[in-house]
């Protein structure tokens, strides 16, 4: 894609941000219980920061984020959440009722670690749906 | 046919303007939803005690409206689903990522056999 306009800064600037944009997108995920942010928002930083890649340095991206991830991580994520939701039936909740009556344990600590679960998966299946839709749009997506 | 659309869609419309005349001003405090008989209160009031979250919004998007965000959650995989389904390119040339031309014009439909 870039061979025959390949510019070493381009290349360069790249790979020094990718690695923040993607801790930056972490702390977003995680910081949402204190700081609007959250899954949407962090799901989409990472997504950005594999499109830099893409446009940046081309073929070798496959490399670090095969073509079938994005899709595959999209359903993973979304498979996650339902399970996420389906996990307090087994104790007697309602679905997605995160603060269940489970011995020994505090029905708020429980909530906040499925409001933190819930905005994890949130993040990866945004994270992949989006990479998908740009590698479909760009390449024809999974063979 | 396109007047009869233009009539419906002019009805429609004036359907719901006329049904919105019937919703509460903007951030009236003593509009339904505001007020003790709705919801608002009682997140604002409880949403740190029962979820020991802070930010006040996130507790409503994945807790108490969850079943919500977990629909929006699986849109997003749906409208990815869907144009990876539209824009599947069938054979291509064998070895996929190393010898597919990036950033390329979308190839070939699949042919519906």
């Amino acid at each position: 894609m870039t061979s025959r306009y390949d510019s070493i800064f381009l290349d360069r600037v790249a790979r020094a941000i990718v690695p923040v944009v993607q801790v930056f997108a972490f702390y977003v995920i995680t910081h949402g219980h204190y700081s609007p942010g959250g899954g949407f928002q962090g799901g989409v930083m990472l997504a950005a920061s594999i499109i830099l890649l893409r446009i940046s340095t081309g073929e070798e991206s496959f490399e670090r984020f095969p073509r079938q991830a994005g899709i595959g991580l999209a359903g993973v994520g979304a498979l996650l959440f339902a399970l996420l939701g389906f996990l307090p039936l087994l104790f007697g909740g309602a679905f997605l009722e995160y603060g269940m009556a489970i011995p020994g344990m505090d029905p708020v600590t429980l909530r906040y670690w499925g409001i933190f679960f819930a905005e994890l998966f949130i993040g990866f299946l945004v994270w992949g749906a989006l990479v998908a839709i740009y590698d479909a749009l760009t390449t024809g997506g999974v063979d | 046919m396109r007047i009869l659309a233009v009539v419906l869609m002019a009805l429609l419309g004036g359907a719901l303007a006329w049904g919105a005349q019937g919703l509460p001003p903007r951030g009236d405090p003593g509009s339904p939803a505001s007020s003790h008989e709705g919801v608002s209160v009682h997140y604002i009031e409880n949403a740190y005690a029962e979820s020991r979250t802070p930010n006040m919004v996130t507790a409503v998007l994945a807790d108490y409206r969850g079943f919500d965000t977990f629909g929006e959650a699986v849109v997003v995989v749906t409208a990815a689903v869907a144009c990876l389904l539209i824009l599947l390119r069938s054979g291509a040339p064998a070895g996929g990522a190393s010898s597919g031309a990036g950033g390329v014009a979308p190839g070939r439909r699949k042919e519906p056999s």
